[in-house]
């Protein structure tokens, strides 16, 4: 299973920039490396990560073979209103994982 | 290509600058740790448990400690309670002498004793993921603690068995590990300053292994460097090494899981 | 006399095409080239104003594996005026893309950070979309140097 962590405070004042930092676990294996025998490695890595606030996007991000492994993105947004912060990463093999956090706004 | 050219001009550079003879330890008050060495960038990725990914493993060991495991389906929590106190400063002692295995065991072999002996579970093998994940939580404990070496007359023979092979010149570079770490650290070996070589952050998360691994991997990384005999995993000639880096580092504060280049 | 010379010819026909083989077999790099390529398909055409992009990179990493590396965008960030996305491409990495992110007004500051891979000493290009439909670029220099001695691959 993969791991993540994610760094939401756990209260702001409406209208506050809170930055939010995430951090996964997963080998983002470029699909460009070779073993000693010559055999390629397949690409196994996350395609795009999505947030979500309340249920509307605030966040997402195409990812390459170019992100290093265990993806960390941090990013900022607007706190609106106290709620749910959906986290969702996918990628190659049926990669997906869903986190949540929520977050007071007072 | 241009790593082993990098290897053997140093090599050479080596032969001509290094007094012959030179066999002592590093002095207490030179001593630098890795953590010290590195950029501001790797720096702060340790700064911060948010962005070092070695908490992800760490995630993993917290989980692996309270799960039931073996025969009895007892997990280590189930004996020792809560890690952050029973296990406050043990990563900090090891290689220890085990008593009733009657040798110097470094902490994942400790582990594997448990498995075995308490928990009758299947050993995890080492730089496996839960094995990586364990020692990380493990060692986690003792972040900020000192290394204390134990008194034990049988870790001391070991202790100095790890001397006269750091201080033994060997492989197809003739190199011997003070060569670079106690003769030449802060200056560079290709792109890398080369560090003391203080093992304070281990199982350290290492940017160029994408991923975390432990101090004898590490060792095993120098001595293909130097060409020399790789010891397997678990070998005693790596215990041994591992039981006097600490010592040498002994009083220097852990900082594990560390983040290195 | 003829076999060998036929022979000969043989061997080095065979070689070049071994040549060839190898040439394909070997992934495809970004060159700046195939940067614009992929830089075009984002902006169709317009031509990015320099400036307001912001690439925070060290210049000399230590590795290149693992790479901090933050963006920010001047930008009001207001529901009217914003940064709609942020286009991150490489020019030595087997392929030229890095990072796309879709942002927002919500997002309240155009200002992200990541981690990325860079396999070579190169130029990094950021390109940021705004509401309006303009672009704005930055650009990064980075030096990655490679460590002397690796393990070896398991």
């Amino acid at each position: 299973m993969a791991r993540a962590l994610i760094n939401v405070p756990a209260k702001a004042a409406k209208g506050e920039i809170i930055e939010i930092k995430t951090l996964i676990s997963h080998p983002m294996e470029t699909g460009f490396r070779v073993t000693f025998n010559g055999t390629l490695i397949p690409r196994d890595i996350i395609n795009t990560f999505r947030v979500t606030y309340n249920g509307v996007e605030i966040f997402a991000a195409e990812l390459s073979s170019a992100m290093a492994a265990n993806p960390f993105i941090t990013f900022t947004t607007l706190a609106t209103e106290s709620g749910t912060l959906e986290f969702h990463w996918a990628g190659d093999n049926g990669f997906s994982v869903t986190e949540t956090a929520t977050l007071v706004v007072e | 290509m241009n790593r082993l050219a990098a290897c053997l001009v140093f090599a050479a550079s080596l032969s001509l600058s290094v007094p012959v003879g030179a066999q002592s330890d590093l002095a207490p008050s030179e001593r630098k740790s890795s953590y010290e060495m590195m950029g501001a960038q790797s720096r702060s990725m340790q700064d911060d448990d948010m962005a070092n990914p070695a908490m992800l493993s760490v995630l993993d060991g917290e989980a692996l400690w309270r799960k039931p495991a073996g025969e009895d389906k007892k997990s280590c929590a189930d004996c020792h309670g809560d890690a952050r106190q029973s296990m406050r400063g043990m990563a900090a002692r090891y290689p220890s002498y085990d008593v009733a295995a009657q040798r110097v065991v470094d902490l994942e072999e400790r582990i594997n004793l448990c498995q075995a002996r308490e928990q009758k579970s299947e050993a995890f093998g080492r730089e496996t993921k839960d094995m990586l994940a364990l020692s990380a939580y493990l060692a986690l404990q003792s972040r900020g603690m000192p290394i204390a070496p134990s008194q034990n007359a049988a870790l001391e023979r070991s202790i100095e068995r790890g001397r006269a092979a750091y201080f033994q010149r060997q492989g197809q570079l003739n190199l011997s590990c003070a060569n670079c770490h106690d003769d030449n650290w802060s200056r560079k070996l290709g792109g890398a300053t080369i560090p003391q070589g203080h093992p304070t952050g281990y199982p350290i998360y290492r940017l160029e292994w994408n991923g975390v691994g432990s101090l004898q991997r590490r060792l095993r990384n120098c001595l293909t460097g130097m060409r020399a005999q790789v010891h397997g995993l678990g070998a005693a000639e790596l215990t041994d090494l591992e039981a006097y880096l600490m010592w040498r580092a002994r009083g220097m504060i852990m900082d594990a899981p560390g983040v290195r280049p | 006399m003829h076999t060998s010379r036929r022979k000969l010819l043989a061997g080095s026909a065979g070689l070049a095409a071994a040549g060839l083989m190898k040439l394909t077999l070997a992934p495809a790099q970004a060159t700046p080239a195939s940067m614009t390529v992929a830089m075009q398909k984002i902006l169709q055409g317009a031509k990015p104003t320099p400036g307001r992009v912001t690439i925070d990179l060290p210049p000399l990493v230590e590795n290149g594996g693992t790479v901090p590396m933050g963006i920010s965008v001047e930008s009001p960030m207001t529901a009217t005026d914003y940064v709609k996305a942020i286009h991150v491409f490489n020019e030595k990495n087997p392929q030229p893309q890095v990072i796309s992110m879709t942002l927002g007004p919500r997002a309240g500051r155009a200002q992200i950070t990541t981690r990325i891979r860079l396999a070579d000493t190169q130029n990094i290009v950021a390109i940021a979309q705004m509401s309006d439909g303009s672009f704005y670029s930055g650009e990064a220099f980075v030096i990655v140097t490679i460590a002397a001695c690796l393990e070896d691959l398991p």
